[in-house]
């Protein structure tokens, strides 16, 4: 019997390598034409659209990407990732080079590029462990609370987080002699770690260890019953959402030339959730979706609610109200409305696309789990 | 209790221990090596009682919070926000009929019909979809806080406590002898905080008392347990679910007219106070009332303690209780399970 398991299994090794070339071929027409199009857009915008807009978009796109891996497979809608990108952000300005030399150690950038993605993602693992001590809405709860305390403390702290003003002129490093704080090479760079994620995203959420996190998602209970580690695997993904954040958040302090506990207090920690949940929650592409969404409502509101006679303060009820239609009439956020209009509108529907994933279905319940939620008063 | 001395006898010790030195720090006369070690007994008991009358503002606005998340499993993110309107509409009243009294049932009311009309209007659509009621109130809270922004500006409103309540009471702890005379010093209290602590313990005690001697009380409390029973066995659920959301958004309100006098009312002062609760009741345990009330003590004394004795860190101890807490009893101190 376990000689012809063994060939089974040698006979399927080919089909794996090829599995690679396959998946090229699988990629629908529509992402090679938004792949040119992103390659193409420094050629005919200025620096302020491709700064302002599209790198601010990738950056927050992939902390919320971040969020989505967590809340869409494994059903964890976790606040804390803004904090991880902000973990990451100041360990590069601690370890690098920054406006306050008696804080920075200066070390080569490469190397304090290194250690704020580990810092970022043990503290997101050590976040993740207690989290997944509960389910659910406490899971939600829990991390507000770990991310205000994280706001609270560096808005205390001088020591380390040098309190209040916190880091300024934190740079990129000048690789190949080029300025990466310039429109068009922040851009790319930008642009560069979005599609690595998004596709990391991808291919992790099909990997064995994404289908498993996605059965833990459905049905903690039966996973653990098939013999998998429920809690491992759950802290396992927070690990991989760490990585993503803090890349996010190294950008994210890069682009802004500065860091203060400002950069993660509970509003930014909030609008990486809205974003997440307007573009849907259940796509890695709704991520970016929504931080486009954002980015453009944020810079351009202004002359949108002086066109209805508001102040232009008003920014943040149009977005409020914007999450509350989307929450309320498409929980799956714009690709949902996509799903559900796109058809109509074009004959070869879109449907299906993405592995296991129902419309409309919705993210962080776990049918399974449902009668014992009574226990928990 | 005597069930948790009979199985727990260590703690118990441990605990009625801690409640003795703690009886001794209150009333004794401190002598002077504890003086040396860990400063004056004006500033222990003053942080204490600030942190207990602190605990009492904090249960305030947590007891509604778990209220409401004990019996319809509804998180409610936009609960601070229903205390800073709370706030906002105390102020109001109380600047324009001068009467610091009347704000507390004008609050109460209005913020309780805004939370029934929350209840009717959205969450009772949405019943059974925890994950998008918590995100609906979430939108909530943002809107609202630009609302709020909207209408009273970014400026600090401080609600004025009547004449009877303004300045300190002389109490009967003795913190120390005069040099000179030999007479003995007590300490002097703010009388608004005490009437802050006996409104909030009266508030609790009533809670109790109606969830446990009352037939409406019974009605909660077997709503919690098992929803759907208690639909079956003929009771007017979504009725209960009305009031009782209703008056939970009304002890908000009263609360940020309490947080008004005795602190101040700002944009912000909602995702604070959100956010205390949140930690409150996970310390104390989601949907238990006298889990609020321990827990709400516990994070009160937490921050005064630490603001007073280690200022930079205070957060980080409110911090370490949750974490510690949530390691050893994941569910909260009062939780079940």
């Amino acid at each position: 019997m376990a000689q012809s398991d063994m060939n089974t299994s040698d006979t399927t090794r080919p089909d794996r390598s090829a599995r690679l070339g396959g998946l090229i071929r699988q990629i629908p027409t529509r992402v090679w034409v938004v792949g040119f199009f992103l390659l193409l857009v420094p050629s005919f915008t200025g620096g302020f659209v491709q700064y302002q807009i599209f790198g601010w978009a990738f950056v927050l796109g992939l902390i919320a990407l971040s969020l989505m891996f967590l809340g869409g497979y494994g059903g964890m809608v976790s606040l804390v990732q803004m904090t991880v990108a902000a973990v990451a952000g100041y360990s590069v300005a601690i370890f690098g080079t920054s406006g306050v030399s008696e804080i920075s150690m200066g070390w080569p950038w490469y190397v304090a590029v290194i250690m704020a993605i580990v810092m970022g993602t043990l503290f997101c693992v050590a976040t993740g462990a207690l989290a997944v001590r509960t389910e659910g809405i406490y899971t939600i709860m829990i991390t507000l609370a770990i991310a205000s305390a994280f706001f609270y403390f560096t808005r205390q702290n001088y020591t380390v987080f040098n309190g209040f003003t916190g880091f300024n002129r934190v740079l990129p490093p000048p690789v190949f002699g080029i300025d990466w704080r310039a429109p068009t090479p922040f851009y790319y760079l930008s642009l560069f770690c979005a599609a690595a994620g998004y596709f990391a995203v991808l291919y992790v959420s099909r990997s064995p260890f994404g289908l498993v996190l996605q059965g833990v998602r459905d049905n903690p209970r039966r996973m653990a019953a098939l013999g998998y580690s429920v809690n491992a695997h759950r802290i396992a993904a927070y690990a991989f959402s760490g990585v993503l954040a803090s890349i996010g958040g190294i950008l994210l302090v890069w682009s802004n030339g500065q860091i203060s506990p400002g950069t993660a207090s509970i509003g930014p920690v909030i609008d990486i959730l809205v974003i997440a949940v307007i573009g849907g929650i259940n796509r890695p592409i709704g991520a970016f979706i929504g931080a486009l969404v954002y980015v453009l409502l944020r810079t351009y509101s202004l002359d949108f609610l002086e066109a209805l006679n508001l102040s232009g303060e008003r920014f943040k009820l149009l977005v409020g109200l914007g999450f509350l239609i989307i929450v309320y009439w498409s929980p799956d956020g714009i690709c949902g409305l996509w799903e559900r209009f796109g058809p109509k509108l074009k004959p070869r529907s879109a449907r299906g696309r993405e592995p296991g994933r129902e419309p409309g279905r919705e993210p962080g319940r776990e049918p399974g789990r449902e009668p014992e939620g009574g226990n928990d008063a | 209790m005597k069930r948790y001395m009979n199985r727990h006898p260590l703690w118990s010790l441990i605990f009625v221990a801690a409640g003795f030195v703690l009886i001794w720090l209150i009333f004794a006369i401190w002598p002077p090596e504890l003086i040396d070690l860990i400063g004056k007994k004006k500033v222990f008991v003053n942080a204490l009682f600030n942190g207990i009358t602190l605990g009492g503002l904090y249960f305030l606005v947590a007891s509604g919070f778990t209220l409401i998340f004990g019996l319809m499993r509804n998180v409610n993110l936009a609960h601070g926000s229903l205390y800073l309107l709370g706030g906002y509409i105390g102020y109001e009243v109380s600047d324009l009929t001068g009467s610091w009294v009347l704000a507390f049932p004008v609050a109460f009311i209005a913020v309780g019909l805004v939370g029934m009309l929350l209840q009717v209007l959205v969450f009772r659509h949405l019943d059974g979809q925890d994950l998008q009621q918590t995100l609906i109130t979430i939108g909530i809270s943002i809107v609202v806080a630009d609302v709020l922004l909207w209408i009273w500006g970014g400026d600090f409103y401080q609600i004025l406590a009547p004449d009877f309540l303004s300045g300190p009471v002389e109490t009967f702890i003795q913190t120390g002898v005069k040099r000179s005379s030999g007479e003995p010093i007590f300490l002097k209290y703010p009388a608004v905080r005490l009437a802050i602590l006996f409104a909030a313990t009266v508030i609790g005690v009533g809670m109790w008392l109606i969830l446990n001697r009352t037939r409406i009380g019974m009605y909660v409390r077997a709503g919690v347990d098992d929803r759907e029973m208690l639909a079956a066995s003929g009771v007017r659920v979504q009725l209960i679910f009305v009031c009782v959301f209703g008056f939970g958004a009304g002890l908000a309100g009263l609360a940020g007219v309490v947080g008004g006098t005795f602190q101040s009312i700002a944009p912000g002062e909602d995702m604070r106070f959100l956010l205390s609760s949140l930690v409150v009741v996970i310390v104390g345990g989601m949907g238990s009332i006298p889990g609020a009330a321990l827990g709400a003590v516990l994070v009160g004394l937490a921050e005064q303690f630490g603001s007073v004795y280690m200022p930079t860190y205070s957060v980080v101890l409110t911090f370490l209780i949750m974490v510690l807490v949530l390691a050893f009893r994941p569910k909260g101190l009062m939780g079940r399970g």
